[in-house]
Parts: C-alpha cells; sequence; structure tokens
C-alpha cells in the first residue's frame, strides 16, 4: 500500500513537471518568432539608420542616401485618415450589436458581414477603393478621380471595422448585467447608461481592440498600392498621392540597387518600433485614468 | 419623506411563466416591509415590478396598477422617472467598477446632468453620512475606486448611491444575503435609521432579519401572496396554515 502511494506520487510530480515544461516551451515558440524578427530587422537595418532617414525625402534611382521622411509622414496621414473612419464606425456597430440590437435579425446580418469583410483579402479592399474613389471620375466620396491619401485611407479605414467593431462587441458582453441594472435603478436612462457606464467599464478592452486594428493596418502594403500610390516627394494632401513606410519598403526591396536593399531593412524596422510605441503610448496614457484599487 | 404604496391586481409574467398572480397589498410610508418566502415564489419580481425593472427584460410582462404616493407609475410616467423616486438596492454589491468612491455617489445625479459641485458634494457626504459609511471613506473619497471597498462597505456605498437621488421609496433585494454577520447587521442598523425617512421593502430569505427589521410582513408562496400582516402576528400567530408551515421551517 505504501509503497504504491509512493509510485504514484513520483508519477504525479514527474507529470506535473511535464505539463509545466510543455508549458514554458510552447511560450518560448510564441515568443521567438517576434524577438527572431526583430533581432534580425536590428542587425540588417540599423546601421543604415541615421539624421537623414528620419529627416530626408528618396534620392533619385541610383543615387546613394537619402531617408524615408515622407514616407513615415505619410504612413501617419493615411492611420490619421483610416483611424477616424475604422474607429467610430467600429466602436459604434459594436455598441449596436451589444446594447441595443442584441438578439434582432438586423443585429445578426451585421455580425455575419463583420465577420465576412474580416476575411476579405486587403489587396481586395484596395481594389474596391479604387473602384470607388480613384478610377469613377464623379461619385458621392470626396477626392474621386486619381490616386490619392484619402483612398488609401479609407481602404486602410474599412479594414479597421469589423475587427473593432467585434472586440467593441465582446468587450461589451463581458460587462456584467449587475453594472447595467446599477444605472438603470437609478433612473438614468438607457443610452446613457451605455455611453458613460457600460462602454466606459469596458474602455481598455475597446481600447485594445482599436490598438489591434490600428497596427494590423499599419503594416499593410496591398490596399495601398493602387489607392495611395506612394509618393517620391513631400506630401501631406489627401488630395494626392502620399508615401507609405510600407509601400517604401516594398518599392526598395525589390529595387536593384543594395543602397535601396538596405534602407529598406531600416524602414522596416522603424514601421515596427513606431507600432510598439504607438500601441505602448496610448496603453500607458489609457491605463493611467484607471483608479487603483479598480478590479 | 417615504410614501406609501399600494398595490392592485399586479400580475407579472417571463415569457409564458407566470410569475406574479393577483397580487393585492398596501406598503405602509416610512416603515419597512418585509417579503418572505421560498426561492422562486416571486418576490424578487415583485420589488422590481415597483420600479419598472421588471420590465427590462425583454421577455417580461406586467398588468395591474401600482401606486406610489399618488402616481399611478404604470400609467403616468416614465420608467426612468420612478426610478428615480424608487431606489433599489441589489443582492449583490454593484458599485460602478470604474468610478471612485465620490463619482459612484453622485453618479445618479451626474448621469441626470447635475453639475452644481458644491452641491453634489454636500449630497455626497450626507449619503454616505446616511448610509453610516463617511467614517470609513471620507480620506480617500475621490482616490480609491468603488471596487476597492470590502463587500460590507461595497453594499453601503451602494445604499449610499440609491439615497444620493433622494427617492421616496427604497427597495432592498435581499440586500445582506452575499454579506458577513457583522457587516449584515450593520445594514439592518441602517434600516432601522432610514426608516423615518423612507419607506421600505425588503426581500429576504432570512427570518429572523424580517422579525428584526419589518413592522410588516408579507409571506409569498408560488408567485402568490399567501398573507401579508404586522410582523408579529406572521411570527407567532400566523393565520395560514402555509404561512405557519415555512416560519416553522417544515419547507422552503
Amino acid at each position: 500500500m505504501r509503497s504504491e502511494r509512493k509510485v504514484w506520487s513520483r508519477i504525479r510530480t514527474l507529470t506535473d513537471g511535464a505539463a509545466t515544461g510543455l508549458a514554458v516551451l510552447s511560450t518560448v515558440l510564441v515568443v521567438a518568432p517576434l524577438v527572431a524578427i526583430f533581432v534580425y530587422l536590428i542587425y540588417k537595418g540599423a546601421s543604415s539608420l541615421s539624421l537623414d532617414f528620419f529627416t530626408k525625402i528618396p534620392k533619385p534611382e541610383g543615387e546613394s542616401g537619402g531617408g524615408m521622411a515622407n514616407a513615415i509622414v505619410g504612413s501617419a496621414v493615411l492611420l490619421a485618415v483610416s483611424s477616424a473612419i475604422g474607429i467610430p464606425i467600429g466602436i459604434g456597430g459594436g455598441i449596436f450589436l451589444a446594447e441595443f440590437g442584441r438578439g434582432t435579425k438586423l443585429a445578426n446580418a451585421i455580425r455575419f458581414t463583420a465577420d465576412v469583410l474580416n476575411g476579405v483579402p486587403s489587396i481586395v479592399m484596395g481594389v474596391a477603393a479604387y473602384a470607388l474613389i480613384v478610377s469613377p471620375q464623379k461619385s458621392f466620396l470626396p477626392f474621386t478621380g486619381h490616386f490619392s491619401a484619402f483612398s488609401g485611407g479609407v481602404a486602410l479605414g474599412i479594414m479597421m471595422i469589423p475587427t473593432v467593431c467585434r472586440t467593441t462587441e465582446e468587450m461589451l458582453l463581458m460587462v456584467p448585467n449587475a453594472v447595467r441594472e446599477a444605472a438603470l435603478a437609478l433612473g438614468v436612462p438607457n443610452w446613457r447608461s451605455v455611453l458613460s457606464i457600460t462602454v466606459k467599464t469596458a474602455s481598455p478592452g475597446i481600447i485594445t481592440g482599436c490598438m489591434l486594428a490600428f497596427a494590423r493596418v499599419a503594416g499593410e502594403t496591398a490596399p495601398l498600392l493602387f489607392t495611395a500610390l506612394g509618393n517620391q516627394f513631400w506630401s501631406t494632401s489627401l488630395n494626392e498621392p502620399i508615401a507609405a513606410l510600407p509601400l517604401q519598403i516594398y518599392v526598395y526591396a525589390i529595387s536593384p540597387y543594395d543602397d535601396q536593399h538596405r534602407l529598406a531593412w531600416a524602414g522596416a524596422l522603424v514601421l515596427i518600433v513606431l507600432i510598439v510605441a504607438a500601441v505602448a503610448l496610448v496603453r500607458y496614457v489609457t491605463s493611467r485614468g484607471v483608479l487603483k484599487g479598480a478590479s | 419623506m417615504g410614501v406609501g404604496i399600494e398595490v392592485i391586481n399586479l400580475n407579472a409574467w417571463y415569457g409564458t411563466n407566470h410569475t406574479l398572480q393577483d397580487i393585492n397589498l398596501h406598503i405602509p410610508a416610512n416603515q419597512a416591509t418585509a417579503l418572505i418566502g421560498p426561492s422562486g415564489c416571486g418576490k424578487s419580481t415583485f420589488v422590481r415590478c415597483l420600479n419598472r425593472m421588471h420590465e427590462t427584460n425583454p421577455i417580461a410582462r406586467v398588468t395591474g396598477t401600482v401606486r406610489i404616493g399618488d402616481l399611478d407609475i404604470y400609467e403616468d410616467a416614465k420608467p426612468v422617472q420612478i426610478r428615480r423616486r424608487v431606489g433599489m438596492v441589489f443582492q449583490r454589491p454593484n458599485p460602478f467598477p470604474t468610478m471612485s468612491i465620490y463619482d459612484n455617489v453622485a453618479s445618479g445625479l451626474k448621469l441626470n446632468g447635475y453639475t452644481n459641485r458644491r452641491v453634489l458634494d454636500e449630497i455626497v457626504e450626507r449619503s454616505l453620512k446616511n448610509s453610516a459609511l463617511w467614517e470609513e471613506v471620507k480620506d480617500d473619497l475621490k482616490k480609491k475606486s468603488g471596487a476597492s471597498l470590502s463587500g460590507g462597505q461595497q453594499q453601503r456605498l451602494c445604499i449610499a448611491r440609491a439615497l444620493a437621488v433622494d427617492p421616496e421609496v427604497l427597495l432592498m433585494d435581499e440586500p445582506a444575503s452575499a454579506l458577513d454577520p457583522v457587516s449584515t447587521s450593520k445594514i439592518e442598523d441602517l434600516i432601522f435609521e432610514l426608516k423615518s425617512q423612507y419607506t421600505i421593502v425588503i426581500v429576504t430569505h432570512n427570518m429572523q432579519q424580517a422579525a428584526r427589521v419589518a413592522e410588516k410582513t408579507g409571506f409569498f408562496l408560488n408567485g402568490r401572496m399567501v398573507e401579508f400582516d404586522s410582523t408579529h402576528k406572521i411570527f407567532t400567530n400566523p393565520s395560514d396554515k402555509r404561512t405557519e408551515d415555512y416560519i416553522t421551517g417544515r419547507f422552503g
């Protein structure tokens, strides 16, 4: 009896050790690609980073030097446009799905559409924006008839909607019903309770969803190929073609010049660092507002 | 001041489930009235009909008349207006997790567009004093989240939040069932204090609690009100056999 118990105890200890080991291994496997990419980018790109990279625009073909200042600014403009479109529509849709339309046919249709939209390849988004804005000479949308920063922003913005919408819905559904009831029992109108209580309670999760969508479209190249097009010169106008980091990386990476290859590596490094910095900044700013002790 | 509540032929449904059947009673002003009965007997549904929270469930339905003071709440007013006059405290403490203690108490006023800071300060202090929480939290009103308090403190915070909108009636749905004995006795003391200013309706599973705090007691069973009388009479000499069986512990 006694020895049998001992054996079982040994087996339990071993199983426990094996399970812990597997969990640690999985964690390493999850983190490894990210670290590998980062290290390789630093190895390949860091040497080409200089002040010029952040302040100068690209040199003509064949000349060495130059930078991607216009592409960094261009990406910022494109992301501002896409966030201005994708975040309000996505959050609004998510609020409708979770709070007002629960169980209705319209909500089911919207949820289905959002899921399908999420699976649409990004190049198709580019084609759609091209057909809606770039190609027609007249349309209900502004800046039509030519390649423009606006059309690129629209393509990216539409890509953000499903992610923002569905995460907003899921985060709102996680807010306990007791919190909604508490607000209603105080005589607060439903819309006010939704906006001031439920959405506020879910806001850390909603912001994370927005950041995910933002980071995802920040690196998109395909939808910009025939919308924002790219630009070798300074431009911040929504009405003109605009440079973007992913586009510039794409153009340089397939060019025949070594110098441009190096700039492409540096561009990729900067793109990743900027995305991480933007996400970290938003997280920091929004987490400061939350009171200590809130669970 | 509290006002009386007149309930006439109240019926309530969840879907096809007839949870309240022909309830008639008069709840006196400025007293505590306890509602007892086994789980699922309809007592929670009943109090939720008194502030029209019942109908926030899309499959719920109500018929009948409820008069609070002179106001017929299903005829003369919108749910939002009723709920400002009839405060509610829930079974589980439910402070707003993202708000400070101060904001939790002020929330009912703030969310209805009230902004005068000086008046808000006064109301918050008075409400916290009325709910016997002021001394424990006055130093970190705006520093601490409502969710950082202990369970008993959270429940008193929820009472303060309900009192801040200056209701005439206070509904309490098993307010102490999730609390320890010390916190429970604090809530009961509080009910004693508050009776002079508000009409209190308290749902409870705990028959001793009903006996301790309430002047009147109603016994609910299977969606009907079996007996309604002075608490003393209900617990010492009930007229209905079923009431007697319940309070002597033969079922429920």
